[in-house]
């Protein structure tokens, strides 16, 4: 069931990418940019975990749950740590993904060529 | 040579394109005019290991072949002009390092091949040079990593995106030997009308085209039936028309004539989809001029052709600042000798 | 554009997201041999523009974005079944594995083919962000490991860190202040 709303919840994110794109005529970059914000936003209005919850990788995968991630480790360490957590915390839930597009992408790039 | 009206030059000398050469890239030799280009490519990569290093043969090549077609040798050529759409034109000045020829570098955008040949006609008119090799090139690849996004990168063009051409042009001017003859340029002024979109490129090249053509037919006194065929360099399927409805607007008679854009004509765009509106490019213009058009003049299919190349004067940055575009046209008519 | 658009595009403008406005193209219009303004020429233009298919693209972005997101999904089950994870400990090594897959097929040559008919379906997911990525560090070897992929590969994926880390620390700071203590509302 959870692959349904996976399906549903991850497509409709990407429609509000793509009215982004096509409606506003931002950028990909803008877009991103956009929706890794509301991400956050809506992790610190306490939306996103729920959101997570019922759709599982619908809201997992998507752009947004980076915000999300980023919000959760600032908001965690803060609780953990008092203020400075609000720096330090940032990260560590983003690490794995980061790490790993940086490693894959530099592995990638010492053997092939971008085939234009 | 004299000036003539405001800003279109009137070569009396006669000067003459007694070699040429166009050399492209697969996409290009899928096309309509493959038979037209002296050398396709069967890979984007010019077998080099770079973009930039395969932009560069294309224009090393095509520059060789044209000196072979004009019969003369490297030592005799006086100048080189050319340029390219890479920062700092690259590909123009380590060609013309292996040329070892004096060489003038100019930036036109996509007009540059019009540009050069204007300049070339306008050294050899006035007795300033004997032998003058006019040429351009742009590589798809390239122009995408400067001015656009990585190759691989997942983005999705619009409806109005263009297809940077793969390929160089040259030909080589003089006033001995034959040929097909320069009879006159019309020097374009720099025109924007606001149009901020870089992948909208037909829409902001339109009004330079358009100026250029209007004055061209202002200065010279002639009618667009004067000439056989007039093309644009890359306006494409957005450009084209919206220059056919400032024409219109202005009072030039353009159905006299047959008037096509060069990026519409190097691509099929029903088989080659991926090309979108059409071709783009420095090369777009050059290779159609030097290869196609002129094969035609020289099998007799056409006598008087006006090929008015458009140039997007932007930067990646300029556009990241916000500006508009401004453009440029060049327009050169070639006639065959009657 | 329609004036429903143009609010938010000021409001994005001000906050610096959209690109800046400069005044004036200064388009050497007095000289010209034209004679049509800069308003009217833009009316030409946008009636020649070809509209952007918007309902096709985004029902194909909604499919291929679904679909990748099952597969996603899929991915987790597999790491919760075979590694006895819950849903937050799979979550990380699930979207290594997208990411992996995703630098696969920019390697390929094939995933702007695919991005260009599914639009924001491939670029919303982190698929997106890993093919940004990887196709900079790609372009980029050209010019060395150092200066060409090293100083190149988060030339697109950099926006996107940039504010999402900027937006969790004031999001932070907000609730630090008024007291909230961590975790969540």
């Amino acid at each position: 069931m959870q692959f349904l709303w996976a399906f549903i919840v991850g497509g409709l994110i990407c429609v509000v990418g793509q009215l982004l794109m096509d409606g506003v005529k931002l950028t990909p970059a803008h877009t991103m940019s956009t929706l890794v914000v509301a991400g956050a936003v809506a992790d610190a209005l306490g939306w996103y975990d729920p959101l997570v919850e019922f759709a599982g990788a619908g809201a997992s995968i998507p752009i947004t749950s980076f915000g999300n991630s980023l919000v959760h480790g600032a908001l965690t360490e803060l609780e953990k740590v008092g203020w400075i957590g609000v720096i330090t915390g940032i990260f560590d839930l983003t690490a794995a993904g980061i790490s790993a597009a940086i490693i894959f992408s530099f592995l990638a790039a010492l053997v092939v060529r971008p085939k234009g | 040579m004299k000036l003539v009206g405001r800003q279109t030059w009137q070569f009396e000398n006669r000067p003459r394109i007694i070699g040429r050469a166009a050399v492209v890239g697969p996409e290009e030799g899928a096309g309509p005019l493959s038979a037209d280009f002296d050398y396709v490519y069967d890979n984007l990569e010019i077998g080099e290991k770079t973009w930039e290093k395969g932009e560069r043969k294309l224009l090393e090549q095509a520059t060789q072949l044209a000196l072979i077609n004009a019969n003369i040798t490297k030592e005799e050529l006086q100048f080189f002009i050319g340029g390219d759409l890479l920062n700092q034109i690259i590909s123009s000045s380590f060609s013309a390092r292996k040329l070892g020829a004096p060489y003038l570098g100019v930036f036109g955008a996509c007009s540059t091949s019009m540009e050069s040949l204007a300049l070339a006609s306008l050294i050899v008119d006035s007795g300033a040079g004997e032998y003058v090799l006019a040429g351009t090139v742009s590589h798809n690849c390239t122009v995408e990593k400067q001015f656009r996004y990585p190759t691989e990168y997942g983005s999705q063009k619009p409806p109005y995106a263009q297809y940077t051409v793969t390929g160089s042009g040259c030909g080589v001017v003089s006033r001995s030997g034959d040929g097909p003859v320069i009879t006159r340029a019309t020097i374009g002024r720099v025109m924007d009308l606001g149009i901020k979109d870089p992948f909208n490129m037909g829409a902001a090249m339109a009004p330079a085209a358009a100026d250029t053509i209007v004055s061209h037919f202002r200065d010279t006194g002639l009618e667009p039936g004067y000439y056989d065929l007039i093309v644009t360099g890359d306006l494409a399927s957005v450009g084209l028309p919206i220059t056919k409805e400032l024409l219109q607007k202005e009072g030039i008679p353009m159905e006299q004539t047959t008037f096509n854009d060069c990026g519409l004509m190097i691509y099929d765009r029903e088989k080659q989809p991926f090309v979108v509106a059409g071709g783009s490019g420095c090369g777009c213009s050059a290779t159609v001029t030097y290869g196609h058009i002129l094969n035609r003049m020289q099998k007799g299919d056409l006598k008087r052709v006006l090929v008015v190349a458009t140039g997007a004067l932007l930067s990646p940055i300029s556009y990241q600042q916000g500006e508009s575009i401004p453009c440029i046209a060049h327009a050169v008519a070639i006639e065959k000798e009657a | 554009m329609q004036r429903q658009a143009v609010r938010p595009i000021r409001f994005l403008r001000r906050f610096c997201i959209l690109p800046a406005q400069t005044k004036g193209s200064g388009n050497g219009k007095k000289s010209s041999s034209l004679s049509i303004s800069e308003q009217d020429y833009k009316k030409v233009a946008k009636k020649h523009e070809p509209s952007r298919p918007i309902l096709a693209n985004c029902i194909k972005a909604f499919f291929v974005g679904g679909f990748i997101c099952i597969i996603g999904q899929a991915i987790q089950e597999a790491f919760k079944a075979g590694f006895d994870m819950t849903s937050k400990e799979a979550a990380s090594p699930t979207v290594a594995v997208m990411i992996l897959i995703s630098v696969i097929l920019t390697c390929l040559g094939v995933y702007d083919k695919i991005a260009q008919w599914a639009g924001a379906g491939t670029a919303v997911p982190v698929t997106g962000f890993a093919n940004s990525m990887c196709s900079a560090a790609l372009e980029h070897r050209a010019e060395g490991l150092v200066l060409g992929v090293g100083a190149n590969m988060f030339k697109l994926a950099g926006s996107v860190i940039v504010f999402g880390v900027v937006a969790a620390f004031i999001i932070g700071i907000i609730y630090a202040f008024l007291g909230f203590g961590g975790g969540h509302l």
